[in-house]
């Protein structure tokens, strides 16, 4: 237990404090109590930027379950504190806002415990070395996000987009968890660690392109790729700095954290370079197409943050290429540096964004970009933060988003240049799929701007709108200030955050020494390209409503998420109809499935495995025996063809004592003992009962009911005798027996090995049989208690009362 | 004898799921009762039976019965009697909720709420 | 015994009233199978018994009594809560293994000793008994609230 593992789990002790006193202190706003607990993390966290950017890596272990391999194990390198920095640095931001943004009436305990849960939950996944635990952890944002998409729960939209994200990425982790198994199964460990030391195992094995399937979906589900992208706008629906945080900062990145860690395992394999590289293109690019039309400012920054996520992601896919080959390293290291670096800034533009439309939303009380407009006068301070941040989205310099984009264009374009195999052909596709998506950011950067606070000013807003408050301007206003800087001097981040990440995804010591500028003359492609991109946008947006058209020949029923809707129904539908034939209340039918599914396969096994019956080793038959056993089989027939209920007990009774004899014989004395005082007392039960049950034991039964339930019988009975025979001839292991009689006196000195085994080397199987009985006391207490006619009419339970 | 007695379980056992199929509460307990009964007899029979003495230790006696599945059996015998408590419990309860002691008639109507 | 008990419950249910003969009866029976139950419980380390036996013959000698009576009767005879034995019975099974970290041994570790007494001789003692003391009072208590719970059922 470290200083680290302690900064990951404060998020949850602090949530837990805050639940219980939230309960009893309303005073002042609890968020207040929340805040220091991010910034004292981040606080924390930039000490050790100083140690990990000299090429230091902290690597701590504590062991969790260590006997699974699930080790509580921290590993920092210039990556995971990159991610962690952000997680805590826009946690303490984001709790200021809605410190402003939530009001007190909303449950605030819930909100902050979850925001709480959340923290621990992320910094947890790109701190942990483990993958198991951070398979915990990743599910744990999930559930986290979950609980705050839902956070306004009377809101049908808010459900449906929880359990839609829900659904989607717990999908996804889940598969994700079969990729690291099989790579445990392929490398012995469960440290990524450890795999990337025995990444030549993963190199020759068969199932490694399996795993990077899997693995991918987890990140690609997790990051809101195509076609999973889906459940990002519907998670708009939760409060506004919940969507600033998770769903543009940092949760969505995990996906991104998870590609960049794994790249110096899987890069090898083209099926990890190329599947990251197209998806992340083509999600760039779809996603920041749609994102034109939409008319909710969230939706329209969700598809946005999709759409810089693919851009991130192809990035990466690119950076994988070097690491793989280590051909023209330079050019692709650049990929690194930029997808890196445009985490970062992603962070700080979308964050700021995202908080601007949350004021515009809170204070004129719709998001809906038609009925906004011309706000330009009356949210100054606003309209200069969107302004900035907007244009770093668009790639204007000379904000840092400008800096990141052209690091983008600038691969894409050379990925022409470069000569790998099957690439030529192809070649041309890449840069254009890069161009065409950084023309559609274009456009929607400056619809976002134009359309919110320019143009003509509308009056019919729910409410009159103002400028917010100054709590919630501190948050979008840092980021902006921090976009201008690392804007005018990205340097400054270079050697501190960006060389010891690029070092962590290239698992390599050598600094890259980046060193970012924003001049690269004439001949670079890349302002060519930016100039261009300017120039069509800017052409393409001031004639958008000559094309938009096209938007309508995309029916919602070719919609993904019309998909996931019908999807969902049908599936329901299905389990519904598959529910209601099997499952019809009768629990003889029941009964007769699990009856007939024994006989089934138990026959099938014993005909498919063959059995072997040895009658060698048998005991001798004496005369006292064979009577019992007559006598059980004569009182059994009793019982099945009786109709009175007083004759069915008593041979019931007879069966108990005939088997309790049998115990007597087989040298079983505690048996037969607890077996008489048994029978004794459930004939005593029987007969109490009797009282209240009706008088005829049994019900006519028509033939064919009979009949099945005769085959089925014999089917199990015969079985039984099958199985019986064979487990008693074949014996596949030693039987332990021995090692309990020969300790019995040396290590619990007791005589009587039942005892003995009951209480001492199996105490605890007794314990919980203990418990066991006691439930079952308790089962019968309520049951016997418990008045079901209370909720029938009144008269009833008048009646009902007048005679308890 | 072990032939005889996994028979004789096997026996038990048939009959007890005939005797849990059938539509009277009380045969479907008494069928439960049988089917411990058949279980614990076969249980026992896999141990071996009467090799060697009571598993009480002794000093004279070098061979012994085999104690575990004795021990495992004590419990179960036990447990099965919670089990048919309980379910004479429910018996009577639903005999006097629902007036009935069929186990068809019982069927609650489906998607009621 | 069994023939006793059928008896009990049959005349119980059928007439509903007092039996001199049989009350007189089942006090003295009573006496001797608790005896015998806790013979049983005492010795159950060393010769066939136990907890699990020793509880159910003391629960079946109160049910004789219950049935020769009835629950208010019994009561009033031995005051006593069966649920509080269930608790006290889980707690001991419960608390006893756990005492082990006492004497840094793993969870279930039992300790013994021999004890010399005057006039008894040599007494061994077994933490296992205590244990076995728990498993006595749940089943003797389960049964007796199991069996107390239908009998006084309102019909």
């Amino acid at each position: 237990m470290t200083l680290i593992h302690l900064a990951i789990l404060l998020p949850v002790a602090a949530a837990i404090a805050i639940g219980v006193l939230y309960r009893y202190y309303r005073k002042i706003n609890i968020g207040w109590l929340a805040l220091p607990v991010p910034l004292l993390i981040a606080i924390y966290l930039a000490t050790l930027i100083p140690a990990v950017s000299g090429g230091e890596v902290i690597h701590e272990t504590m062991p969790f379950m260590p006997r699974i391999g699930m080790n509580f194990d921290i590993y920092i390198d210039g990556l995971s504190l990159l991610f962690a920095i952000l997680i805590s640095g826009i946690g303490a931001l984001v709790t200021l806002y809605s410190i402003g943004y939530l009001s007190q009436k909303e449950k605030l305990g819930s909100f902050y415990i979850y925001l709480l849960i959340f923290m621990t939950a992320m910094l947890g996944v790109v701190l942990i070395d483990n993958v198991l635990m951070l398979y915990l952890f990743w599910e744990l944002t999930s559930i986290s996000s979950f609980l705050l998409i839902a956070f306004w729960h009377k809101n049908d939209r808010s459900l449906y987009g929880a359990q839609k994200s829900m659904l989607i990425t717990m999908f996804g982790g889940f598969l994700m968890l079969g990729g690291f198994i099989i790579l445990y199964l392929i490398t012995g460990t469960f440290s990524i660690r450890g795999m990337i030391e025995a990444l030549p195992l993963i190199q020759e094995n068969q199932l490694a392109p399996l795993a990077i399937v899997l693995i991918l979906f987890g990140a690609f589900t997790k990051s809101a790729q195509f076609p999973f992208h889906i459940w990002l706008p519907d998670a708009m629906e939760a409060p506004t700095p919940v969507s600033a945080y998770l769903h543009s900062a940092t949760m969505v990145k995990a996906g991104i954290y998870l590609v960049a860690r794994f790249t110096p395992i899987f890069a090898f394999n083209s099926l990890w370079i190329w599947l990251i590289l197209i998806v992340g293109l083509f999600t760039m690019t779809w996603a920041a197409f749609n994102s034109i039309k939409q008319n909710d400012l969230k939706a329209m920054l969700a598809l946005s943050t999709v759409s810089q996520l693919g851009l991130i992601m192809s990035l990466l896919g690119l950076g994988a290429l070097s690491v793989s080959t280590g051909a023209d390293e330079q050019l692709f290291t650049a990929a690194i540096v930029a997808a890196v670096f445009h985490v970062f800034n992603h962070a700080t533009f979308k964050g700021a964004l995202f908080m601007v439309t949350g004021i515009v939303d809170h204070e004129t009380g719709t998001r809906n970009m038609k009925k906004l407009g011309g706000l330009l006068t009356i949210m100054p301070i606003s309209v200069t933060m969107t302004l900035i941040t907007a244009l770093s989205m668009a790639g204007i310099p000379p904000f840092n988003g400008f800096l990141s984009k052209e690091l983008f264009l600038e691969a894409m374009i050379s990925i022409g240049n470069a000569e790998f195999g099957g690439l030529s052909s192809m070649s041309f596709i890449v840069p254009a799929l890069a161009i065409i998506g950084s023309i559609f950011t274009f456009i929607y950067s400056i619809r976002l701007i134009y359309d919110v606070f320019f143009g003509k000013r509308t009056y019919h807003l729910p409410k009159a709108p103002r400028e917010g408050s100054a709590i919630m301007l501190v948050s979008p206003a840092i980021l902006t200030f921090l976009v201008l800087v690392f804007g005018f001097f990205p340097n400054l981040l270079s050697g501190t955050i960006i060389d010891p990440a690029v070092m962590g995804i290239m698992d390599s010591s050598t600094s890259p020494e980046t060193s970012i500028s924003h001049w690269h003359g004439f001949d670079s492609p890349a302002l060519w390209a930016t100039v261009s991109i300017v120039i069509i946008g800017t052409l393409l947006f001031i004639s958008r409503d000559r094309w938009m058209f096209i938007y309508n020949y995309h029916k919602e029923r070719f919609t993904l998420d019309f998909a996931y809707d019908q999807l969902l129904l049908y599936s329901r539908f299905g389990s519904q109809k598959l529910t209601d034939n099997l499952m019809n209340g009768s629990i003889r039918s029941y009964l007769l499935y699990i009856f007939g599914t024994f006989v089934i396969f138990g026959c099938l096994s014993v005909i498919s495995a063959g059995m072997s019956i040895d009658f060698n080793n048998l005991s001798p038959v004496s005369i006292g025996e064979i009577i019992m056993v007559l006598i059980t089989i004569v009182t059994l027939a009793v019982i099945l063809i009786t109709k009175s209920r007083m004759v069915s007990i008593i041979m019931l009774g007879a069966v108990g004592f005939a088997v309790s004899m049998l115990f007597v014989f087989f040298r079983a004395p505690d048996l037969a003992l607890a077996q008489l005082a048994i029978e004794t007392i459930i004939t005593a039960l029987f007969l109490v009962c009797f009282f209240y049950l009706p008088r005829h034991s049994r019900h006519e039964e028509r033939i064919r009911f009979k009949l099945t339930n005769f085959l089925v019988s014999l089917g199990v009975g015969v079985l039984t005798i099958f199985i019986g025979l064979a487990a008693y001839s074949e014996r596949l292991f030693e039987s332990i027996s021995q090692f309990h009689i020969e300790n019995v006196y040396d290590l619990t000195a007791g005589g009587n090995m039942v005892n003995v085994i009951l209480v001492d080397f199996r105490g605890f199987d007794t314990l919980f049989e203990t418990l066991v009985f006691g439930i079952a006391g308790i089962g019968i207490f309520t049951l016997m208690k418990l008045n079901l006619n209370r909720r029938g009419n009144k008269d009833e339970e008048h009646t009902e009362e007048s005679r308890v | 004898m072990e032939l005889i007695i996994i028979i004789l379980s096997g026996i038990l056992i048939g009959a007890s799921v005939y005797l849990i199929l059938s539509k009277s509460v009380l045969r479907i307990i008494i069928g439960t009762s049988t089917l411990a009964h058949g279980v614990h007899l076969m249980l026992l029979t896999m141990g071996e039976l009467k090799r060697g003495n009571v598993p009480v230790l002794d000093a004279e006696v070098s061979s012994y019965a085999d104690p575990l599945p004795q021990a495992l059996m004590l419990t179960a015998i036990v447990i099965s009697f919670a089990l048919t408590a309980f379910l004479l419990a429910v018996a009577i309860k639903t005999y006097r909720e629902l007036g009935t002691d069929n186990v068809e008639e019982m069927k609650g109507v489906p998607h009621d709420d | 015994m069994k023939s006793t008990l059928k008896k009990a419950g049959y005349s119980r249910v059928q007439k509903q009233m007092h039996d001199v003969f049989l009350q007189f009866t089942s006090k003295v029976v009573f006496f001797i199978i608790i005896m015998f139950a806790f013979n049983l419980f005492f010795a159950g380390h060393y010769t066939p018994g136990g907890g699990f036996v020793g509880g159910l013959l003391a629960a079946s000698a109160l049910i004789l009594l219950l049935i020769a009576y009835d629950r208010k009767t019994l009561f009033k005879m031995i005051p006593i809560d069966y649920r509080l034995i269930i608790t006290t019975g889980l707690f001991l099974s419960l608390a006893v293994p756990t005492l082990s970290f006492l004497f840094g041994t793993p969870f279930l570790t039992h300790q013994h000793t021999y004890l010399q007494l005057p006039v008894l001789g040599e007494i061994p003692l077994h933490s296992a008994l205590l244990f076995d003391l728990g498993v006595f009072l749940t089943v003797a208590g389960t049964t007796l609230l199991m069996i107390a719970l239908i009998e006084g059922e309102e019909s």
